[in-house]
């Protein structure tokens, strides 16, 4: 299984594709929308990017409960346990 | 007509033949065609397999991020808006955002946007259709994701009238001037349309020239040998700006956009009108509202598709309109070099009636080796025109019957 800093640097990739955030600053402690300035239809585009990538479903019920990183690196490996 | 002078400060442009305005418009007075054999793997089956793709791909010019969320028509026309925008020099400030406004037309608007997304619903699921499909595929998206970067807060406006949409934008920025709703509008056309679905439909029509073995002769207006148009695909935009705020601001003014006439066949959903009757009262309306008469028109930048009987129809429509000027008129048919940008076609010909008056040069038509009989002086070599007062027409005709004749004049 991946480790959570796996999951992390897959994750800040497909932000940095995404939303143009360069995946360095894609940090466990960062919020999409108030630190990254994701907006809600990139949102939309990076969870199902990740649901693709890492064999997940993220229902839309729980993305507004995604609000950092670390929140949605949790949810995934949790996901995927 | 209103008091109120519009006048063009600003071009932007991508199409078959350049990515800018520059290298556009010196393609076109060297007589360069854009058209080309498609190299897609799709275009195999089609009964013509030649078109004039953008000669600079617009998700090499945008920044990555900003190019993923426009369908290729938002793209090019972004490419042409921003131009067109820097040029007029209002991109560092200048206008009121509540006395700016766009009209980016289009023809068809972000279908391959819709069928990309109809696709990854048939095949992966509703979860796998884009968050981004409806901005990206609403005809108005290219003039929203305009009006956002230029900041427009007058309104934001797409007309469309299949392949005189281009022109129409034009008629409507000068409305809105004259009108006093807006002091400067984005005005242009974009479209995207070489796709297997466009060229099966309109190769259905038989509207489509299946010169396959000669593509930089397959657009040949008015020539006897002609088969259909070729699509072309682009953007561009003229920044209109009432006279008195572009002098205010000692703005370059490359010419006046005087008037415009817009007038419906109400003959045939395709055909145009034999008589040209239409046609003429565009043009008619146009020097009216304009006030030139015809003895002030030196060039005619027609539709001129290629196609066997819109050609000869919008000939005889030139004549009807101008009479015994029409002798002394330069014709031209950009289309000849660009191919057909259906709901940009009016717009990147706009530009080039523009630039034809502020350079007083007109490009050649290309093909043109054995023509028809029109009582027309159609230029086939780059043709000097003349010092003095001058002022030219751009005609656009589209499927529906839709005729929109554009007036402009050196300032």
């Amino acid at each position: 299984m991946p480790t959570k800093t796996d999951i992390q640097a897959e994750l800040a990739a497909i932000v940095e594709e995404i939303a143009g955030v360069p995946a360095d600053d894609v940090q466990l402690d960062k919020a999409f929308v108030t630190d990254l300035d994701v907006d809600s239809l990139s949102m939309v585009e990076i969870v199902l990017a990740a649901e693709e990538k890492f064999g997940v479903r993220i229902p839309d019920d729980q993305v507004k409960n995604l609000k950092t990183v670390g929140d949605a690196v949790d949810y995934i490996d949790t996901a995927q346990a | 007509m209103s008091g109120t002078r519009v006048v063009v400060t600003g071009l932007g442009a991508t199409s078959p033949v350049g990515g800018d305005v520059t290298s556009t418009w010196s393609a076109l007075l060297s007589g360069q065609s854009g058209v080309d054999t498609l190299k897609h793997d799709w275009a195999e089956e089609l009964s013509t397999q030649i078109a004039g793709e953008a000669a600079v791909d617009p998700g090499d010019v945008l920044e990555r991020v900003k190019a993923r969320r426009l369908d290729r028509s938002g793209q090019l026309a972004m490419v042409a808006a921003l131009e067109g925008w820097a040029d007029s020099g209002l991109a560092d400030g200048g206008a009121d955002p509540e006395r700016v406004a766009v009209a980016m037309a289009s023809g068809i608007g972000g279908f391959q946007t819709l069928l990309s997304n109809y696709d990854s619903l048939t095949q992966k699921g509703p979860r796998r259709v884009s968050p981004l499909a409806i901005p990206m595929l609403m005809p108005n998206g290219p003039a929203a994701s305009i009006g956002l970067v230029v900041g427009a807060k007058a309104g934001v406006h797409t007309p469309v009238s299949a392949c005189a949409s281009g022109n129409e934008s034009i008629a409507l920025g000068i409305d809105l001037i004259r009108l006093g709703r807006a002091d400067v509008v984005v005005a242009g056309g974009t479209e995207a349309a070489i796709h297997p679905l466009p060229l099966a439909a309109f190769g259905q029509m038989q509207a489509l020239s299946k010169r396959n073995d000669e593509p930089q002769r397959a657009s040949r207006p008015w020539d006897k040998g002609r088969d259909g148009f070729v699509m072309g695909e682009g953007a561009a935009v003229l920044v209109l700006e009432s006279e008195e705020h572009a002098r205010a601001r000692g703005a370059r003014v490359y010419a006046e956009v005087a008037g415009a006439g817009i007038t419906a066949d109400s003959h045939d959903i395709a055909q145009p009108d034999p008589s040209g009757a239409g046609a003429t009262r565009a043009m008619q309306i146009a020097l009216r509202e304009s006030g030139l008469s015809p003895e002030d028109i030196v060039h005619v930048n027609a539709h001129a598709t290629s196609t066997p009987q819109g050609d000869v129809a919008e000939a005889q429509a030139i004549r009807q309109a101008l009479g015994a000027a029409a002798d002394r008129v330069v014709v031209t048919s950009t289309k000849s070099m660009t191919g057909h940008l259906l709901g940009a076609a009016g717009a990147l010909e706009s530009l080039a009636t523009v630039l034809a008056l502020h350079h007083r040069v007109v490009p050649p038509t290309i093909n043109l080796d054995d023509p028809e009989d029109l009582g027309l002086d159609v230029a086939t070599s780059r043709r000097d025109l003349p010092s003095g007062a001058i002022a030219a027409l751009n005609n656009s005709f589209g499927f529906g019957g839709h005729n929109v004749a554009v007036a402009f004049r050196t300032v």
